[in-house]
């Protein structure tokens, strides 16, 4: 019998090759096969960064253009968002009055009851759209337009402390610590900007690299903390956005922090020459952040594709192992990694106390910190990507606010949803699960049995 | 009472995706009997054996006990079916007791799931007194060296009542001396009624202790043979044309000495002393090899020159420069060439592509990089280049290098190395689970580079990669240097020094003891080297 | 040519050392950290508990009303008595260094004895610099416990979770799913024990994501834990607002767990409340802390379960299936930090709000490492943290001149020095954070 299968020539596909000791088996044969070169067989933690992305150049397979599209990592993040847009709609639906009325007599009329399932989650997603992106009730196309201008204002400091995390991540850094450096940075900020008396341009200058500056430091030092003793800076980075936050309530009832007259922890307003200008004038919260957003962006990208500084953090993010023995000082790529992406996170800090809330308050980094982390994670921790998710999730939290108000859906819906966008891009195998596509696995098994059907005349 | 089994695969086939590991193997494992299966590196040895203790399913065949088809859902249901198993990587927990490594998994309990060992150190005792193992079940096993180590792994398999033993590639990190020692073992079990399957692609062991052997190549069995066969035949037959194993080579010129190690010492985290006061140099033009028992110091030794150990006391000098207390890129920077032994670990990061490797230790130099601009333009070319150069087999440039082959991926590392000029070249196991083809050609480099007047240092474990190598062969033992001999020294003097017996000694050691069963194994197979 | 030839020494040839070309990275030697550290800070403690303390008599009350018997007050002059710790902490750092001299570590027990007169020093300068130097210190204490009971079921959940060879970031997550539940399950039943039960099921449900995700999909541990933190978060915010706030009646007036009394053993001065006088949850936690140790140490689901967390491709060759262990393992996790969480609504406090574990999680996290994976350790790292939780506002009410935002940092500097080498060589589990794939 063993004559009638199909000879696979083993030069055809090449020499069976063993050294790896680690075997995929078939049916997980393409998540092990992305983990087990991300973790060089196994020997390291696997990366937040997938293997595709670690490579500077874009890696060009022999993938068909339509294979890409159906089973690329495109596809399956408008799956992802949409999957957990629907779970999102159903939690809002089932805690929704009409909802639970119509289920009363589901029985008697279903339609009722999905067409109020619709009802309620639809309502909620457009009322979020109307508060993102456009309000066609505003009266004045100015008006029609603030929902994506307040988007913007709230995607900067999400966009900056999410190039910090993917950075990090790049170079195989777990910096879950971005709170605490938009903290330290809006600390030294407002500091500069309400004690200081500069002309105007100078000041600014002086505020922003202040922040920067204050992030820096406070990330960095996780750098060194970790170059020097081995310390875990996962551990670190949560400890150090405790010490940060405990330390800016400390200083807000401190004289030289707390607004004269005032009982409450927060800071004196910043000088008018301290702040960021806005950019389409006063009708809109948008700033000057938003264009050094841009700017930022594009300095990380040229960081990580095209300086020798991000080909080594590359490298030792991929593999440090293989980074020191080829000349690349490990301790200093980690300190200087931390303290960028700190810095990153510090413009972030700036953009809260110079831009958006010109006052520094115990919830100077509300929760962009964390947020942060979710950005660089739906962003595969690319640039543009970070860029494009920290426009996406700053939609979601400026729709959220025009949400409550239109249809009470509460704001941790946004939480809810967020967090399960990163969840299923990060399971792209459960995704095609869902939508029934996982072409990738079942093609070649198809190609083989239809062969196998050719060869053995249809016995099989 | 000894209740023997026979063994049979039959038609066993293992797919991973498009790659064919195992094609239609068919073994029998006659009762009683050591049957080895003697393939390369890669052949597909490994991978059989795991279907055969049931961590793979095989994608077609069946696997039959006493002529029964028995089918394995995993490891438990082999060794319930008798089958015991040493892993090539020793399936060892390092911090636990030698008795709970071998209890795991069978558990002698108490009321309640309480562990109760007492059983299982009597019975490891009872094994250890019956081979001669000297094993204390209550050490902990990453106190253990490798050779004791090995003998736990045995234990498992035997507190299991295994009738069939699986060893893959057991002598690898085995000194001549342990070697010999576990051939003892072995051919006391198959006494004992175990029957063995050894699995090798070292002809010199195979030979000894086998009754039957039976050869893989490229996942399939190509032929089965006697013990008795010729060790060319067998060679050709596991490489699958005629090889010719001696390589062409000048003799070597040497000229003056540019690098000098003195007294170097590299202390351990632990304050062992891995490598002990070395003092040995190297002429350009001339190869010098670092024989050795994996474990004995090799790595630390390239690391103390590279830069990346942290205790180092001595001299390191290159032209007459101190490279002790530089960092790594400054000793690449004086001309120091390095190909790493582990290569996925130290030598490439698998997810760049292949460019990027190109260039991992060269990418802030010019033309790659102009201040911290890079050129990703120049990298592309010269990688082009390297690649036509060394005749790297990869889909493009771009391609990952993690998805290389072994020999592709060790061309990719030498291309680099070899692509700048050189003050020295240093080659940590530079063949290791490369295919025949590219040894050849790696090799062929090597020499070329000594030829160019660099002088050059070779570490290797494969006794028969240095004596094809080397014009002087210096041997380590315990981090220490045991001699340095001239490269026609014969194979017993150097495994008699890999055992830490230096040159002048062996005239009375050879007299007695157990190093005498080196000398009767291996003089008359000068011509089938690389495989002994 | 130059030859050095050692003394050879035939007979048994054995290899040494291993195969150290895969180790791990950054393996430095740590050496001189633990005595410097413990030097600086016995220097830290002259300078500020000893020389510069207030001399003033601290007064630490021992017994409360309620105790069968009654022992003085204990009252230490902070000058006199910061010195002498002092001077007994510096002796300490001096052993330590001259230990290290002779090339040995320092023992565990130094560094623990080390901590403890430490925050003795640190106590007396405390309470001596206070406007009213009294505290009772059987107070102090007791509050401690219950403030550490959430933090102790974090920490064993990821104790179980680490152990097996998955990193629980998640913990915060549970301990917050299980507060949730246990308030909404409780006031629905009116019966605080199934709320109890229903925590614990939250917290299996929380740890079962993380296990699906890390184990079947591969995908991060940490990256799974960061993000279930806020998923729940955001879950439990978004039912608080609609469901609870709607009929606060109905679905957020949990019956609480009472405090049960052991008569006459509860009458005990200091010891009798912290294990005596203690809610079911209370009495759960020493239960728990025992039977994870002994399960994990003493029977065949420890061996095992240490197994797949050290090296699981050796425990599979054994016929152990690592997944299922893991799954089950970080489920049980899970269900431990959910019976935590129920101490906010069932005991603690009288309902649910948003984000009520209060970042917890993370300091349990912090105890896991702090008491090296080992749940007496992690229990003992737990009531030290629930110590400086507890002066924290205890400074607040006496007045003392350290800010208590200081108080509340204390826990997150101590893990920091901790992580960053005063507690030695700490060392995970080998395989913690790595997927196993087969074969």
């Amino acid at each position: 019998m063993s004559e009638n299968h199909p000879k696979h020539a083993a030069g055809e596909h090449g020499r069976p090759d063993h050294k790896d000791p680690h075997h995929p088996s078939p049916a997980e044969e393409e998540t092990a096969a992305v983990v087990s070169v991300d973790t060089a067989g196994g020997a390291m933690e696997p990366s937040a960064v997938p293997a595709t992305a670690q490579s500077g150049q874009l890696p060009g397979g022999p993938d068909t253009l339509l294979r890409r599209i159906f089973t690329g990592s495109g596809m399956v993040s408008v799956l992802a968002v949409l999957l957990a847009l629907i779970i999102g709609g159903l939690l809002i639906a089932s805690t929704d009055k009409q909802v639970a009325t119509t289920a009363t007599y589901f029985f008697a009329r279903p339609t009722d009851f999905l067409s109020a399932v619709w009802t309620a989650a639809t309502r909620s997603y457009i009322a979020l759209f109307q508060g993102s992106v456009f309000n066609p009730r505003g009266n004045s196309v100015a008006a029609q337009f603030a929902p994506f201008m307040e988007t913007l204002t709230i995607a900067t400091p999400l966009i900056t402390a999410g190039l910090g995390v993917a950075l990090a991540f790049r170079a195989g850094l777990f910096n879950i610590g971005a709170q605490g450096q938009i903290i330290v940075a809006g600390i030294l900020a407002a500091w500069v900007g309400f004690a200081l008396n500069l002309p105007l341009g100078l000041h600014l200058l002086l505020v922003l690299v202040a922040g920067i500056i204050g992030g820096a430091l406070w990330g960095g030092l996780v750098g060194v903390l970790k170059a020097r003793t081995g310390a875990h800076e996962v551990i670190l980075t949560i400890m150090f956005n405790y010490i940060a936050l405990y330390f800016l309530r400390y200083l807000l009832n401190t004289p030289a922090f707390q607004r004269p007259g005032e009982s409450n922890p927060i800071s004196p307003i910043l000088d008018a020459t301290a702040v960021y200008p806005q950019i389409f004038g006063s009708q809109y919260r948008l700033h000057l952040g938003f264009i050094l957003a841009i700017g930022a962006t594009v300095l990380v990208w040229w960081l990580l594709n095209r300086s020798t500084l991000g080909f080594e953090f590359r490298a030792v993010g991929a593999n440090p192992k293989a980074a020191q023995t080829a000349g690349i000082n490990v301790s200093r790529s980690t300190i200087l990694v931390m303290a960028i992406a700190g810095g990153l996170a510090g413009m972030s800090g700036v953009a809260q106390v110079a831009g958006t809330e010109k006052v520094l308050t115990d919830g100077v980094a509300a929760t962009y910190g964390f947020d942060a982390i979710t950005v660089a994670l739906l962003g595969r921790s690319t640039p543009w990507g970070t860029f494009a998710a920290g426009l996406l999730f700053g939609a979601f939290r400026a729709g959220a606010v025009q949400m409550q108000i239109q249809t009470g859906t509460p704001i941790d819906i946004v939480l809810v949803v967020q967090s399960l966008i990163v969840l299923f891009i990060a399971a792209p195998p459960l995704v095609r699960a869902v939508f029934g596509l996982n072409p990738r696995r079942k093609k070649p098994a198809r190609a083989a049995k239809s062969r196998q059907a050719a060869t053995t005349g249809g016995a099989a | 009472m000894v209740r023997v089994l026979k063994l049979e695969l039959r038609g066993i086939t293992k797919r991973f995706g498009t790659l064919l590991a195992n094609d239609h193997i068919d073994v029998v494992v006659e009762p009683g009997q050591i049957h080895c299966l003697l393939g390369e590196n890669g052949a597909g040895k490994s991978t059989l054996m795991n279907v055969l203790y049931g961590l793979y399913e095989p994608s077609e065949g069946d696997i039959l006990i006493d002529d029964k088809p028995v089918s394995f859902r995993g490891p438990g249901d082999a060794m319930a079916a008798g089958i015991g198993m040493v892993h090539q990587h020793f399936m060892l927990v390092p911090v636990f007791t030698v008795a709970e490594n071998v209890a795991l998994g069978a558990e002698p309990t108490k009321a309640a799931g309480f562990l109760n060992l007492d059983e299982t150190r009597r019975r490891i005792k009872e094994i250890s007194d019956q081979y001669g193992f000297d094993v204390d079940p209550d050490a902990l096993v990453e106190d253990l060296p490798v050779g004791v180590q090995q003998r736990v792994e045995i234990i498992k398999a035997l507190v299991r009542n295994a009738k069939v033993l699986i060893l893959d590639e057991p002598t690898a990190v085995l000194t001549p001396q342990e070697t010999d020692e576990l051939l003892d073992i072995m051919r006391q079990l198959k006494s004992g009624g175990t029957s063995i399957v050894f699995i090798s692609h070292k002809l010199r062991e195979v030979k000894e202790v086998s009754d039957t052997i039976t050869v893989i190549r490229r996942g399939k069995v190509v032929g089965s043979a006697e013990p008795s066969a010729p060790t060319t035949d067998l060679a050709s037959m596991m490489v699958g044309r005629a090889v010719n194993l001696t390589l062409d080579k000048a003799p070597a010129k040497p000229q003056e000495k540019t690098f000098e190690v003195r007294d170097l010492t590299v202390i351990a985290p632990n304050g062992q002393h891995v490598v002990d006061g070395l003092s040995f140099d190297i002429a350009r033009g001339e190869i010098l090899a670092i024989a050795g028992v994996q474990g004995n110091g090799q790595t630390e030794l390239t690391e103390a020159i590279l830069g990346l150990q942290e205790r180092v006391s001595g001299s390191v000098q290159l032209d007459g420069k101190e490279l002790l207390g530089r960092s790594v890129k400054e000793v690449l920077q004086a001309g120091v060439g390095f190909v790493p032994e582990d290569r996925k670990v130290d030598g490439l990061v698998g997810t760049f592509s292949v460019a990027e490797n190109l260039v991992l230790d060269l990418y802030d130099k010019p033309p790659f990089a102009k201040g911290i601009s890079m050129s990703p333009a120049k990298v592309l070319e010269n990688a082009k280049a390297r690649i036509g150069e060394f005749d790297v087999r990869t889909p493009s440039a771009a391609a990952a290098a993690g998805t290389l082959s072994g020999g592709n991926q060790q061309k990719v590392v030498m291309a680099r190395e070899l692509s700048r000029p050189l003050r020295l070249f240093i080659a940590s196991q530079p063949t290791r689970g490369v295919d025949v083809g590219s040894i050849e050609f790696l090799h062929r480099r090597i020499v070329s580079e000594r030829d160019q007047g660099t002088p050059v240092m070779i570490i290797s474990t494969e006794l028969d990669e240095v004596m094809e190598l080397a014009d002087r062969i210096a041997v380590l033992y315990k981090g220490r240097l045991v001699g340095v001999v001239p490269a026609g020294t014969s194979r017993d003097t150097l495994g008699l020094m890999m055992a830490g017996i230096p040159p002048e000694e062996h005239a009375h050691t050879s007299q007695a003891g157990p190093a005498t069963a080196t000398t009767t194994a291996s003089t008359p197979d000068a011509e089938g080297d690389d495989y002994v | 040519m130059s030859t050095t030839v050692s003394s050879p020494r035939p007979g048994t040839p054995q290899p040494a050392g291993t195969d150290n070309g895969t180790a791990t990275m950054s393996a430095k030697p740590v050496g001189w950290k633990t005595p410097v550290l413990l030097t600086a800070f016995g220097l830290i403690a002259l300078v500020f508990f000893g020389l510069l303390a207030p001399n003033q008599t601290a007064s630490f009350g021992i017994s409360t009303s309620e105790d069968f018997f009654q022992l003085p007050a204990l009252a230490v002059n902070a000058f006199a008595g910061g010195l002498v710790l002092s001077i007994l902490l510096l002796g300490l750092a001096g052993y330590a260094v001259y230990l290290k001299t002779k090339g040995r570590p320092a023992p565990g027990w130094l560094t623990i004895t080390f901590i403890v007169l430490f925050v003795a020093a640190f106590l007396i300068w405390v309470v001596g610099g206070a406007r009213t130097p009294t505290i009772s210190l059987a107070g102090l204490i007791a509050g401690s416990v219950t403030l550490a009971v959430p933090l102790v079921f974090g920490s064993l959940s990821g104790v179980l979770c680490e152990r097996v060879g998955v990193v629980n970031i998640a913990i915060e997550g549970q301990l917050l799913g299980g507060a949730f539940t246990a308030a909404i399950v409780a006031s629905m039943t009116q019966n605080p024990f199934i709320g109890l039960l229903a925590a614990a099921v939250a917290g299996a449900v929380v740890s079962m994501v993380l296990a699906l995700f890390s184990i079947k999909y591969l995908v991060n541990q940490i990256i799974v834990g960061v993000v279930l933190n806020v998923l729940v978060s955001g879950v439990t915010g978004f039912l608080f607002s609609t469901v609870m706030q709607a009929n606060k009646a109905q679905f957020n007036s949990p019956p609480g767990l009472d405090i049960i009394e052991i008569p006459v053993l509860s009458s005990i001065p200091v010891i009798g409340p912290i294990l005596f006088r203690q809610s079911l949850v209370g009495y759960l936690m020493y239960i728990a802390v025992l039977v994870v140790w002994v399960g994990l140490f003493k029977t065949r689901w420890g061996l095992r379960v240490r197994a797949v967390g050290e090296h699981p491709q050796a425990a599979d060759t054994m016929g152990i299936n690592v997944n299922a262990t893991r799954f089950w393992n970080v489920t049980l996790g899970g269900a431990v930090a959910g019976i935590g969480g129920s101490f906010f609504t069932l005991v603690a406090i009288d309902s649910f709000t948003k984000e009520i574990s209060g970042g917890r999680g993370f300091i349990a996290l912090a105890a896991l490492i702090f008491g090296r994976w080992n749940p007496i350790g992690a229990f003992f790292a737990a009531l030290l943290f629930g110590f400086a939780d507890n002066l924290q506002s205890i400074v607040t009410i006496i007045g003392t001149p350290v800010p208590s935002q200081f108080m509340a940092m204390l826990p997150y500097l101590v893990t920091v020095l901790a992580v960053a080498g005063l507690v030695g060589r700490s060392r995970g589990p080998a395989a913690s954070g790595i997927p196993y794939v087969k074969g």
